[in-house]
């Protein structure tokens, strides 16, 4: 999820770096540095995204109707994205929620004008002006796509058919050697999502969110798991392959690495009773773009139906409109990546980056950060 | 003719004026041996002082520095946390022992499997033979590393060719983990512990071994005394290859390991994960501080002398 995230930020970036250069065209902004008005399309863009987030097949017809050239650089991790994004030399991120909030913190990204991006209307209501896209009631990031973090088991060894995360949080698994879990600092938010339906005395209400103790909780769990872990993953080939083998059985997975098992795989896919934590990538605006104008094209095309259909069904999540699902060479699409199911959206959770200040509204205390986070995940693999 | 000939003459009173230049600054070079040896110097100080020397030193000096844990941002001043941490965190020790135990390990395999290959290209083979498998030995390292780590992945799989090998006699694939890291490494560095072997061997001269066996001793005696302690620097010298390639691998444990990590994946995940440069370069000065008492331990052997 986080690759897939980060690709995205990378777009965004280049996006950024588009309307940077464009500087020279005319086009009005007030004083918090949101465009009120849209000046001449600069000649490039330059866009940082995941990997993927831009391909030829709709750079193209975007290059050719607006003019501005696009540059793009793909990124591995969201904090890889970060320090990309800092040199400046980006209009525009595709930026997972993981990021999304340490770029807004450290004013990298410019509020946006929904109104000069037509195509913004369509997106989905639940996509729109959440935790991970806003700040102080300001939009900063228009939706590329979401999905959530599976559970996949392989259907001939896990029986009876699993419904709850507790198969790859179970102490006395019998499938121990044979479970997978996401190899990132971001995964606590699944054991914290898993401990706050099953052990409310915790009193977690936002997994990602966590004081001391409840990060403690979390990463108990985690150590208890990793005892049964054969290994983890954070390439997706990496994880196919072991499911096609046997080497695992039972894990977390995205929808696009169930498409692409080969046939006859046994194996399944399923949302688990707790909800998952998945992911929401947002495409956002330098605060110091040159190509301002180009930038806010890229963002309002990647929302336009054909776009969005060929972005997202490249890498595999679901698209952020309804009428993109037209567009889709797969007719099954939409309906197996859920899109538009509310819902289904409504159970997950999607990536947000853990900050000292809980995101659950908690003033009493002070939260962990992403740094702990990653200090705890070394710490669980041991 | 007249114009031949005027023309050649002008062409030798050009070559001679250079070749008088030339001779002038060959000269120079000859009578003044400081300024022959700094010029003969510059490139390769410069590139192993500023390049290497200096890269080394920057490690060092970052993993002094702290960050700021929002913003990303790196502090230099100077603090021992994150070298106190190496010592005080569980984390850090046990992982420095793991990558220690594997390095030790590929290189104890490696040098088992090294030697009899070396003896046989050097002291047994025809020339002809000899050539051929020093091509067969050097071959591997024609493909991509990470080809040959996803193969070994593949060939440890539970339905790879490992398992369809051992299942006849009741045994299982090791899967991935520890013991898929050393078969892989161990696989991956063996040429670079058998060349030095068989180079070391080749400098043996047949005429001592001959004399051994004149003198009476059986073949195994020979080996004992007269060729191992010959072999030692050579042996030493493949090792560090092993041992120091590694100690500094992350991608072969990624691919195989299961979900074990050594030193390369903690300073991998500092940089790519935690963006926590200065406790990377802590983590990195490990390995370093190893291989440097490693060095100093063999630098008496002559072991140096084979690399």
């Amino acid at each position: 999820m986080k690759l897939m995230t980060a690709m995205k930020l990378s777009a965004l970036a280049l996006a950024a770096a588009v309307s940077l250069s464009g500087c020279a065209s005319s086009g009005g902004s007030s004083a918090d540095g949101m465009m009120s008005k849209l000046g001449d399309n600069e000649k490039t863009v330059s866009l940082l995204g995941w990997p993927g987030y831009a391909e030829s097949s709709w750079v193209a017809p975007f290059e050719s109707s607006t003019g501005c050239k696009v540059t793009f650089k793909s990124y591995g991790t969201s904090d890889e994205a970060l320090n990309l994004f800092k040199s400046g030399n980006y209009d525009a991120v595709a930026a997972s929620g993981d990021l999304t909030l340490r770029l807004i913190a450290g004013k990298y990204v410019q509020p946006l004008n929904t109104d000069l991006m037509p195509n913004y209307a369509n997106v989905y209501s639940f996509l729109k002006n959440r935790s991970w896209n806003s700040a102080d009631g300001k939009t900063y990031g228009v939706p590329h796509g979401y999905g959530a973090n599976l559970l996949m088991y392989n259907t001939s060894v896990v029986k009876p058919a699993p419904t709850s995360w507790g198969v790859v949080f179970d102490k006395s698994s019998p499938y121990k050697g044979k479970i997978t879990a996401y190899d990132s600092p971001i995964y606590i938010a699944d054991a914290a999502l898993y401990l706050m339906k099953h052990n409310p005395s915790l009193g977690i209400t936002n997994p990602y969110s966590l004081d001391a103790t409840q990060l403690a909780a979390a990463v108990a769990l985690l150590k208890d798991q990793r005892a049964n872990i054969g290994e983890y993953w954070s390439d997706y080939l990496k994880t196919q392959q072991s499911f096609q083998t046997g080497n695992t059985v039972v894990g977390t997975t995205w929808q696009v690495i169930v498409n692409a098992m080969t046939k006859g795989t046994p194996v399944k896919a399923i949302l688990p009773s707790e909800g998952a934590t998945g992911w929401s990538d947002s495409w956002m605006i330098s605060s110091h773009a040159k190509s301002p104008n180009c930038a806010y094209q890229w963002l309002n095309y990647i929302d336009s139906p054909k776009a969005n259909a060929a972005a997202v069904e490249y890498f595999g999540e679901a698209p952020v409109t309804q009428d993109a699902c037209q567009y889709m060479t797969d007719k099954n699409f939409c309906a197996s990546y859920h899109a538009g199911d509310k819902a289904y959206s409504d159970k997950i959770w999607y990536w947000t980056t853990p900050i000292a200040n809980c995101l659950d509204g908690r003033t009493d205390v002070k939260c962990t950060d992403y740094q702990a986070w990653t200090k705890a995940w070394q710490e669980i693999k041991g | 003719m007249k114009r031949d000939s005027a023309g050649v003459a002008a062409k030798g009173q050009l070559a001679s004026s250079r070749v008088s230049s030339a001779r002038r600054v060959s000269t120079l070079l000859y009578a003044n041996t400081k300024l022959r040896l700094s010029l003969l110097l510059a490139a390769p100080v410069f590139w192993l002082g500023l390049v290497y020397i200096a890269a080394l030193l920057a490690l060092f000096v970052t993993a002094f520095y702290s960050i700021d844990s929002f913003t990303g941002d790196i502090h230099p001043d100077f603090k021992l946390d994150n070298i106190a941490s190496l010592f005080t965190d569980p984390l850090y020790f046990n992982v420095t022992l793991r990558t220690l135990g594997v390095a030790i390990l590929v290189t104890i395999v490696d040098v088992l499997i090294a030697l009899p290959i070396a003896f046989f290209m050097a002291k047994v083979a025809s020339p002809r033979l000899q050539r051929i498998l020093v091509i067969a030995v050097l071959m591997p390292l024609w493909a991509s590393y990470l080809v040959k780590a996803y193969a070994w992945r593949s060939v440890l799989s539970n339905t790879g060719l490992a398992q369809w090998l051992l299942q006849p006699f009741g045994l299982a694939t090791p899967g991935y983990g520890l013991p898929a890291v050393v078969i892989t490494l161990g696989y991956l560095w063996l040429p670079y512990v058998i060349l030095p072997i068989f180079a070391g061997l080749e400098r043996v001269p047949n005429t001592l071994l001959e004399a051994s066996s004149d003198l009476g001793a059986k073949t195994w005696t020979t080996l004992r005394l007269v060729v191992f302690p010959m072999l030692v620097p050579a042996v030493i010298a493949g090792s560090i290859f092993s041992f120091s390639l590694s100690l500094g691998d992350y991608i072969t444990v990624n691919i195989v390991g299961g979900a074990n990590q050594m030193l390369g994946n903690l300073v991998y995940t500092n940089v790519g994960t935690a963006n926590n440069l200065p406790m990377a370069a802590a983590v990195a000065l490990v390995p370093v501080v190893i291989m440097f008492g490693y060095l100093g331990a063999v630098r008496r052997t002559g072991a140096l002398d084979n690399l």
